[in-house]
């Protein structure tokens, strides 16, 4: 079972190409640990997946509610936590969004101050909230931009229980990163971007867990 | 054979205006129209029409965009826009000095001029607003969006003003191109034609410009893409 | 519903920050009173003017608010957010266009009594049609404004091109409710006009639904 398919994508800005033909199948349930460096296009892909940006070329093909946690925390700093969440339960049409949205603020630990509001929160409080609110729909899509990076301790193991809850549920997860050894971990597969171009895309094998550098050195273009 | 149909349509079109305007100025009696400056008004309307059949294949060309994407209708919708914007500056001018000469002030407030400087201020927001978008894609869909609804203000603009003249009786002349006389149709006629003839030379242009450009940058692209 | 959400939601951040209520009131005022020093005008042609006054005054307002309405969903990338959300682009654009005509309705609202108070003008005679008047022209100018909004969200000098690109498109909105104002506020009841105000709306408010997805997503 098919969760997302993209084909052949690019995407210029302007003259640059920041996606060449890029192709990703994932099946349902799996997760995927994009990798890159900075630059390689893996927001760019992501960004497009989430529907906030068309490709210039190529097709995609998504199933199912997506949640998406991108560069930017996406909370408003003049709502509360409560209000916040409140909010997007019920843009994304949440059965009881109230009851809902505090459920998740009691899962990522911040029941204590949902009344506060986000523009006074700790950055590391205005992560969980983040994460909260993507997670808050139950989406069978996660889309996660870089989202262990600048994460505190209690952030990151928030989110880390959060995935492994969606995986049990059978969510599909795409991770994007550049630090590999976190993503490794959690990943049922791995796609690697270069310069706009999936160069390599498939199962994790033991030896990227074992050893991370290996998959640039196995298929990067630039050696190290 | 661009070239070819542009000097073709080129030629053509400047013939028939210099035939046109031996006709206008030398042909027809004067005693026939409201003296020598009504000769303008074979420029004057004509000029209004072919604008707007120039809008009219911009907002064409701009649906064309959105649906298939494709950068050769953005490059025809601007094109389209500036000669329609041309057109319509012409209009504006010759309106004037046909009120400054009768009437003895440069601009009236009349339904007709009016409208046109409407529509000229609609259209010269889309053509300043392209330059301060400097990513082409982002550029052409705006481009089309702006072009779409100022089509569609287009029809509200007329009734408005037909209304506002009438509620204030506005003083002032109101061109009668109605009772034109049908034996002075053919220049009229041929007027329309000359200015379409040289406003799609010119379309043309712009449109050869527009695609050199295009493939500059994707030139550009694909030595970026190695 | 996702509209309502989202218009309750600009509504509540922008009472809490007041930010462009407080910068549309004041300026709203502070026309009128430079108005009122441009002219020297006796009652009669006072009240040959009003509307076209108001409906100035008013245009401007609802600039600066709509301006507010796609921007402020720029600081920590809301309008991503927004947008990847499963609620449809016309139920974000609707939700907003609504909290601009209320916020706008209640600029305008406060700025009547007050202009009637500068420029003696009695208003409160014909204030059902007046209020049918200014409900129907206030949401033509707050349904293509935020649209506009939405497409100079990512443009630069966005607070400039977005007035640029407004008013000529509002010229023939404003004509209709200028017409019918000022004939109200000398005591005609005559709404024979309001055809062009609820073509506009209809025309705009379709047209923006409909292309309001080719906007937001690029």
């Amino acid at each position: 079972m098919r969760a997302v398919a993209a084909d052949g994508v690019w995407k210029y800005f302007g003259d640059y190409p920041a996606l060449r033909g890029a192709s990703l199948e994932v099946a349902k349930g799996a997760c995927v640990a994009l990798i890159g460096r900075n630059g390689a296009g893996k927001t760019t892909l992501l960004r497009i997946l989430a529907s906030l940006s068309k490709p210039s070329k190529g097709k995609i093909d998504i199933a199912g509610r997506i949640g998406y946690l991108g560069h930017g925390i996406g909370v408003y700093d003049d709502l509360s936590a409560i209000e916040n969440l409140t909010l997007f339960g019920r843009l994304a049409g949440v059965s009881n969004p109230a009851a809902t949205a505090g459920a998740a603020l009691e899962q990522v630990g911040l029941s204590r101050v949902k009344e506060g509001l986000a523009r006074e929160f700790s950055r590391g409080m205005r992560q969980r909230l983040a994460i909260a609110r993507a997670f808050l729909h139950t989406p069978e899509l996660l889309l996660l931009d870089e989202p262990f990076t600048s994460l505190d301790d209690r952030a990151v193991a928030v989110l880390q229980k959060l995935l492994s809850d969606a995986r049990s549920r059978g969510s599909t997860i795409i991770m994007s990163t550049h630090q590999i050894r976190e993503a490794m971990e959690l990943a049922s597969d791995v796609a690697l971007l270069e310069r706009g171009r999936m160069i390599f895309a498939g199962p994790r094998s033991s030896e990227m867990l074992l050893d991370p550098g290996w998959l640039y050195r196995t298929y990067g273009e630039i050696k190290e | 054979m661009r070239e070819k149909t542009i000097y073709g349509l080129g030629i053509l079109g400047t013939l028939l205006l210099l035939w046109n305007f031996y006709t206008i100025f030398l042909v027809i009696p004067i005693d026939a129209l409201q003296g020598n400056i009504f000769r303008i008004i074979f420029i004057h309307v004509p000029a209004a029409m072919t604008a707007f059949a120039f809008y009219g294949v911009a907002v064409l060309a701009s649906i064309a965009f959105l649906w298939t994407k494709n950068f050769k209708w953005d490059s025809m919708a601007v094109s389209a826009v500036e000669v329609g914007t041309m057109f319509t500056l012409v209009n504006l001018a010759t309106g004037s000095i046909w009120a400054r000469v009768e009437w003895g002030i440069w601009w009236a407030w009349d339904a007709r001029m009016t409208t046109q400087l409407m529509l000229f201020l609609l259209y010269l927001g889309y053509l300043l607003m392209r330059p301060a978008v400097a990513e082409p894609t982002q550029r052409a869909t705006m481009s089309a969006i702006l072009s779409i609804f100022a089509a569609a203000d287009i029809p509200v603009v007329f009734m408005a003003i037909r209304l506002h003249n009438v509620r204030t009786q506005h003083p002032g002349p109101v061109l009668e191109t109605g009772g034109l006389a049908p034996v002075y149709w053919p220049p009229f006629l041929i007027g329309i034609v000359a200015f379409l003839l040289l406003g799609s030379a010119m379309i043309l242009v712009r449109l050869h410009q527009e695609s050199s450009s295009r493939e500059i940058d994707s030139l550009r692209r694909e030595l970026h893409a190695i | 519903m996702a509209a309502l959400a989202i218009a309750g939601k600009d509504l509540r951040t922008e009472w809490r920050t007041k930010e462009s209520l407080n910068a549309s009131v004041s300026f709203a005022l502070v026309i009128l009173v430079l108005f009122s020093f441009a002219f020297d005008l006796d009652r009669e042609e006072l009240l040959a003017i009003s509307g076209g006054l108001l409906w100035l005054v008013y245009a401007f307002a609802g600039a600066l608010i709509v301006n507010r309405s796609f921007a402020r969903e720029l600081p920590n990338d809301c309008l991503d957010v927004l947008i990847a959300s499963p609620a449809p682009g016309w139920a974000v654009f609707l939700g907003k266009a609504v909290a601009c005509f209320l916020l706008l309705i209640l600029v305008e609202l406060i700025s009547l009594p007050v202009f009637g108070l500068f420029y003696n003008i009695h208003w409160a005679g014909s204030i059902f049609p007046l209020l049918l008047v200014i409900a129907l022209a206030t949401w033509g100018i707050t349904v293509v404004g935020t649209a506009f909004s939405a497409v100079t969200v990512n443009v630069r000098l966005r607070e400039l091109m977005l007035p640029v690109l407004l008013y000529p498109l509002l010229i023939p909105l404003l004509i209709g409710a200028m017409e019918m104002t000022t004939g109200l506020l000398n005591g005609n009841a005559v709404l024979s006009d309001i055809r062009i105000l609820l073509v506009f709306d209809a025309v705009f408010t379709s047209l923006s639904i409909y292309l309001i997805d080719f906007i937001l997503v690029i």
